[in-house]
């Protein structure tokens, strides 16, 4: 009986979970839903249908409502043809359905010059920018955040200095990197990494600083030394949450993939974004937007359930 | 009636003449561990404090020590010199007439928080040991699957750390620490963070164990019945600083069983501890007596005034 009510509470507790989850995805929509298409929520601008006696106005043109008024009723006194039209919102602010229809037609549309790029491809490039410059730093920054944390004299004469250089912003590298890498993939890769590493050797180091003393004790008496009580000890004790830190960290490597796509020659989905817009083809901006978005919150889901698998001795996710 | 009682009491020195001949077995065995004028000062805040002052024992093989005294007397300082975790400032520890330096496999470590390796099952757990000293993986797991039968945890070889209880956790760091065959055992308090029940069946098995097994227990507590129940030799050690007080031979003679802990040695013994650990006078206004309230305030509401 208690048993069956502890059930019934758990799914009704994962299913409150779930629809929560939903909400929150679904409420931003809502509210851009409302502003697009009720038209007396915001509406700023007049869609013009038909020009009437308005001699620069253009069907399918925007212009504000308060123009559009002022021309309504100039038209009104001089007995011309009256302009038609409908509210609508800016051209920044494209309907959910448009960047829906974006979504799907910004894969199918082919680039419009011939050696052009598809999306596909750009994103492509993006996401490789985005993995090389997380491996290279993961490769010199968790040994080297492991170490720190283990032993307190390393930690002592890398971390002020690393400290001091997390709080260099990443782009101000950008010119430099272009000036020792060239002007395409390298300095993009390199911004990410330097966005990355520093960042990452802290956040390791501490990882690793609070694994539990204990535990290292133990290892010790039962006849383990040197690098094998890190290899063997320090590194399986703290993989659950070096895996942890790892995703986060790669959210962070996420957020400096932008800048470091403009530097050089543009590339990748900020070329793609930087194109859509200076065309005023919003949509695609919100488009490409959302894609990176799905990409990188995608990507963690996924390396989260694979952590579950991963670690089932870890109990840190069970509290979550 | 307690001054009938305390009449009734024999001495704790007087002993048997089975447990006076066993103690004169024991000490003709070779010596496995002795401490000699062992001294640890370390640096504060406040200064330097003395530790362990002028510590002098020895422990026999296969003899079960208990080392008793209440808190800031340097117990588990000691043992983690012994276990080589800590260094000490002057004077000797020996193992086998060797001085000890780190730890190492030879003596075999509990602590109070099993300090099990989450990331491993009970039986990686209890193959590291092995797997360390250089056996291969199939030699170290039929060592562990030895060990694990003798700590009756065959069934839960698979099983991770988190997925067991208290006392379970507890063996398996025993079994960990046994597999090594280390020349001695020290334990760090390590029933301490068990209820009361897993703790008296854990003390039992630990004897069991002990009984079956070539090794040498030194063994840290702050339960008065449970360094009686265990020990042959019950080290008192007094605090500020960390001070050998008397050593007691213990006269419950063995095998010990629950049974045993309304008899006259066992009281005997027990009044002699409480002497030495809680002295009748001093001190009573320190420390915690001293931040109690003497009155309290009452918030209840209820007001049938039925306690």
């Amino acid at each position: 009986m208690s048993a069956i009510s502890q059930w019934m509470a758990e799914g009704d507790a994962s299913r409150r979970r779930a629809l929560l989850t939903a909400g929150s995805f679904l409420l931003p929509v809502l509210v851009w839903c409302l502003v697009s298409y009720v038209p007396f929520i915001w509406h700023p601008k007049v869609m013009v249908d038909e020009p009437g006696g308005v001699d620069y106005f253009q069907s399918g043109m925007l212009v504000d409502r308060d123009e559009f008024d002022d021309q309504a009723s100039q038209m009104k006194s001089q007995a011309l043809a009256l302009p038609s039209g409908h509210p609508a919102n800016p051209i920044y602010l494209p309907a959910p359905h448009s960047v829906a229809k974006a979504l799907y037609t910004g894969f199918t549309t082919a680039p419009e010059s011939k050696d052009g790029i598809w999306l596909h491809q750009s994103l492509w490039h993006s996401i490789q920018i985005i993995f090389w410059g997380f491996v290279l730093s993961s490769l010199a920054g968790v040994p080297l955040g492991i170490f720190s944390g283990t032993y307190a004299a390393l930690g002592r004469l890398n971390e002020p200095f690393i400290e001091f250089f997390r709080y260099l912003p990443a782009p101000a590298f950008g010119a430099l990197a272009v000036a020792v890498l060239g002007i395409y993939d390298g300095p993009k890769i390199a911004i990410i990494v330097i966005g990355t590493f520093f960042q990452q050797v802290l956040v390791i180091a501490n990882t690793t600083r609070k694994l539990d003393g204990t535990i290292i004790e133990a290892a010790r008496t039962l006849g383990t030394r040197g690098l094998r009580l890190i290899t063997k000890v320090v590194v399986p004790g703290i993989l659950p949450d070096l895996y942890r830190d790892q995703r986060i960290l790669l959210g962070w490597a996420w957020t400096y993939l932008i800048v470091a796509e403009l530097i050089g020659t543009s590339s990748g989905i900020t070329w793609y974004i930087t194109q859509q817009a200076r065309y005023q083809h919003f949509e695609n901006v919100y488009a490409a937007i959302i894609i990176i978005g799905i990409i990188g919150f995608g990507s963690d889901l996924l390396l989260e359930r694979l952590g579950r698998r991963l670690f089932p001795w870890d109990r840190s996710r069970e509290r979550a | 009636m307690s001054q009938l009682h305390s009449i009734a009491l024999p001495s704790y020195l007087d002993q048997s003449d089975e447990v006076r001949a066993r103690f004169e077995r024991i000490n003709q065995r070779e010596t496995i561990l002795e401490v000699r004028n062992l001294h640890k000062r370390y640096r504060s805040a406040q200064g330097e404090t003395e530790a362990l002052r002028d510590l002098n024992f020895q422990v026999r093989r296969r003899e079960f020590v208990c080392v008793i005294g209440p808190s800031g007397c340097g117990k588990s300082t000691l043992i983690r010199i012994l276990a080589g975790l800590e260094s000490h400032s002057s004077g000797d520890v020996l193992l086998d007439g060797k001085p000890v330096k780190g730890p190492g496999r030879d003596r075999g470590m509990v602590f109070q928080g099993y300090s099990l390796f989450p990331w491993l099952t009970v039986k990686g757990n209890v193959m590291f040991g092995p797997e360390m000293s250089g056996y291969s993986r199939n030699s170290a797991e039929t060592q562990a699957r030895t060990w694990l039968d003798l700590v009756g945890l065959t069934k839960f070889a698979d099983a991770y750390p988190h997925q067991l209880s208290g006392g379970m956790r507890q063996r398996v760091a025993i079994a960990r620490a046994l597999v090594n065959q280390p020349r001695i055992l020290l334990m760090d308090e390590p029933f301490g963070a068990l209820d009361a029940q897993t703790r008296a069946k854990m003390q039992s098995h630990l004897l069991d164990i002990w009984k079956n097994i070539d090794i040498t227990v030194l063994f840290i507590t702050h339960d008065l019945d449970e360094a009686i129940y265990l020990a042959d030799r019950i080290l008192v050690l007094k605090p500020h600083p960390g001070e050998v007080q008397e050593v007691i031979e213990v006269p419950v003679p063995r095998p010990r069983s629950p049974g045993q802990f309304n008899g006259p040695e066992f009281r005997a013994t027990k009044a002699r501890l409480e002497t030495l650990i809680h002295p009748p006078t001093e001190e009573e206004t320190t420390d915690e007596a001293a931040t109690l309230p003497n009155h309290m305030i009452r918030f209840t509401d209820v007001t049938d005034n039925v306690e």
